[in-house]
């Protein structure tokens, strides 16, 4: 609690204690008013007061201004009643206050809690100087400087690891809590905790514009982007609260004088007076205009815990209405590794044949020249090698040991007049040919993520409708991976202008309210991660390109998470839906049982305050979204 | 030109007020805050020079919220 909320707090306390000593204590006439006037004054001085302020300023409409005429108007009926009944308007404004402190004090908390959630600045850096290490300002690091990370710090900077082993915890980052290894050569990634190991860092970017500081620009300015619901209950606010108070207004005269005029019935002034401050009671439109911000900032800052990014209430809004679900392949349900992942036909042993081919390619860096030499797995020896000579989009041919090999495609085989075999399997195709005579073939494919499958089911689990697979891929390969997924709609042999036009068909498909969703790995997609509703760009820690282009960013290469970050909006949603709908429901009923003189102050104040406690602690719920 | 600054504001109602007048403030194009974040973010006009612009948003905020804080 601030120091203010304490003053408050002894405030609401002595108020409640004065309020029971004077109703055990039997007073009478200007005593009792001037003790009960008191009281009032010590509870509500603030708001008379604001509320005066408010009127100089031409602002009326605001709620310290509604509570004085309520509470003012509640003490003159008392004394016009002669009833000395002064509790009444010393309760409102007691619980008035009551309701402020525990807004204040709740989400004051939550957003702290949420804001510590987000919270992966790192504080310094460990810089050598002299022997000694330092500690200095991260943004003081220049580009090239070597940065000591001791065990259990934050790493500050992007960088390159230049000594050390270490296991790196990345949960702030990605939510996987599975600890990283690194060692020398490896990337790291500023915001990662350094687990065990000593390491000297050679730095490869400014603080401000390593991951660290580009998360934290995206999380701070997504509660900027306002969704529909936002606005709407803005939009609302405005008119509600001068709504009611013109309401207020009306029935205070318009049903005394019909009944006068037109019913021949006294006027009871005093009774629909008071009915018209008990709308007035009501009329803070605060239950409403606090829970939806908070709800969405608590679903932004649970999203963000479990690696998903999202910049802006707006997209968190767009996410629960997705229908359709367009990915890449490569990269997206891919691992966008290739792999050798068979070796067919050969006439001499696998491992002898791999070894052939890792040499025959070991000066090129084509990626399936390197998933030949992982898959060799051995020492390279270049001087094994000579006569390397490249025929371009066919193959290489090389002396090997001695031996002429040829490693390349069909068409390399046409060319030497070998005759090949075709394979059955699905990939990309190596052949072989050793001295001239076909040796057999190796088979090269993407590997297919874990739990790709897993991921397209949990889609359409979540009521996604259509799931779409694009990609620049040989039709082949392309159904082989959809069949194997489950994905019914595929697009092949797509290039990148293609793809975005395909991305516009599908928008064209669409039903209005529907929201597409494109999923890319961010490398090569950027037009079409920013024409797609929502533009998902995963496994990007260190890609700029990627932050900028996309709506929503997953910190890793889990596909699963497109799902989870769609849950996470609906559950987001609906408790901003319930929220709405509760606090409209009570009010408007609150009003018409008002109006009808069913509920008195008491109860006004009641519902009033008791609707807002019950929207804030619903809306803190979209904070826990890990189980999702 | 875009700047971010911190604020204090009470209640979230207050935070729209201020959101709103800020808006309007000649040399401001557009304001958003967040009383979330406790955060205003405002984009100037090319021409209009951000420090004595924001005296006149602090001004203006500080009339329909007499509570609120905005520090530069």
């Amino acid at each position: 609690m601030t120091k203010k909320q304490r003053k408050m707090l002894l405030r609401i306390l002595i108020t409640a204690a004065m309020l029971i000593v004077l109703n055990c204590v039997p007073t009478e006439g200007v005593l009792r008013f001037g003790l009960f006037f008191a009281c009032y004054l010590f509870i509500g001085y603030d708001i008379l007061l604001d509320a005066g302020k408010g009127i100089l300023n031409r602002q009326v409409f605001d709620e310290n201004f509604l509570m004085a005429i309520a509470t003012v108007g509640a003490l003159g009926l008392a004394i016009y009643d002669r009833s000395g009944d002064y509790n009444e308007a010393i309760a409102v404004m007691l619980f008035y206050q009551i309701g402020e402190l525990f807004q204040a004090y709740a989400v004051g908390k939550s957003r702290r809690n949420i804001a510590a959630l987000m919270d992966i600045r790192p504080d310094y850096a460990n810089v050598e100087r002299e022997g000694a290490l330092e500690q200095v300002d991260p943004e003081e690091v220049a580009v090239g400087d070597v940065i000591v990370v001791q065990p259990g710090e934050k790493i500050p900077l992007d960088g390159m690891v230049l000594e050390g082993v270490s296991a790196l915890d990345t949960s702030a980052l990605t939510g996987e809590s599975l600890p990283r290894d690194v060692g020398p050569g490896d990337a790291v990634i500023s915001g990662c905790v350094n687990l065990s190991g000593l390491m000297k860092v050679r730095t490869t970017k400014p603080f401000g514009e390593s991951t660290v500081a580009k998360i934290l620009e995206l999380v701070e300015n997504s509660s900027f982007h306002k969704s529909r619901s936002e606005d709407f209950i803005t939009r609302f606010a405005r008119v509600y609260t001068p709504a009611v108070c013109c309401s207020a207004l009306a029935l205070a005269v318009l049903p005394p004088v019909i009944r006068i005029l037109f019913l021949s019935l006294p006027g009871q002034w005093g009774d629909w007076f008071y009915r018209a401050l008990t709308f007035l009671v009501i009329s803070c439109p605060c239950a409403l205009v606090i829970s939806i911000p908070l709800s969405f900032f608590g679903g932004l800052g649970g999203a963000s815990k479990e690696g998903i990014l999202i910049k802006g209430s707006n997209y968190l809004e767009a996410l629960s209405k997705t229908k359709y679900v367009v990915m890449d392949k490569t990269g997206t349900l891919t691992q966008g590794v290739f792999r050798v992942t068979g070796v067919h036909h050969n006439t001499m042993e696998e491992k002898k044949l791999l070894e052939y081919a890792a040499l025959a390619e070991c000066a090129s860096s084509h990626p399936i020249s390197k998933s030949l030499q992982a898959a060799y797995g051995g020492r390279i020896c270049r001087d094994r090698v000579a006569n390397i000579q490249e025929r371009s989009g066919k193959g290489i041919l090389a002396e090997v040991d001695g031996h002429a090999v040829a490693v390349g495609n069909d068409q390399l085989m046409e060319e030497l007049g070998i005759p090949c075999r075709p394979c059955g399997s699905i990939g990309t195709v190596v052949h072989m040919a050793v001295d001239g005579d076909y040796a057999g073939h190796i088979l090269i494919s993407d590997v297919l993520k874990p739990n790709a499958a897993r991921a397209v089911d949990s889609l359409k689990k979540a009521g996604v409708e259509q799931i779409v697979m694009l990609t620049g891929d040989d039709h082949r390969v392309a159904q082989a991976v959809a069949e194997e997924l489950g994905i019914r709609r595929v697009y092949s042999q797509l290039l990148p202008a293609e793809k975005v036009e395909r991305v516009e068909a599908l928008l064209d498909e669409k039903a209005p309210g529907d929201k597409l969703v494109f999923v890319g790995d961010g490398i090569n997609d950027a037009p079409v991660l920013t024409r797609a509703d929502i533009g998902i760009a995963m496994g990007v820690m260190g890609s700029d390109a990627a932050i900028e282009a996309a709506d929503v960013v997953l910190m890793d290469d889990d596909p699963e998470k497109i799902a989870k970050a769609i849950r996470i909006s609906r559950k987001c949603i609906g408790i901003v839906y319930q929220n709405i709908v509760f606090a409209l429901v009570i009010k408007f009923g609150c009003l018409l049982l008002g109006a009808l003189g069913v509920a008195n102050m008491w109860f006004a104040i009641f519902a009033d305050v008791g609707v807002m406690v019950l929207a804030v602690l619903n809306a803190i719920r979209a904070l826990n979204v890990h189980k999702l | 030109m875009k700047k971010t600054y911190r604020i204090e504001v009470d209640c979230a109602n207050c935070a729209n007020l201020m959101e709103r007048t800020a808006g309007k403030v000649p040399g401001v194009v557009s304001a958003r805050v967040s009383f979330m974040t406790q955060k205003m973010q405002l984009e100037f006009s090319p021409e209009a020079d951000p420090a004595s612009v924001m005296e006149a948003v602090r001004k203006a905020c500080r009339k329909v919220e007499p509570d609120c804080q905005i520090f530069l």
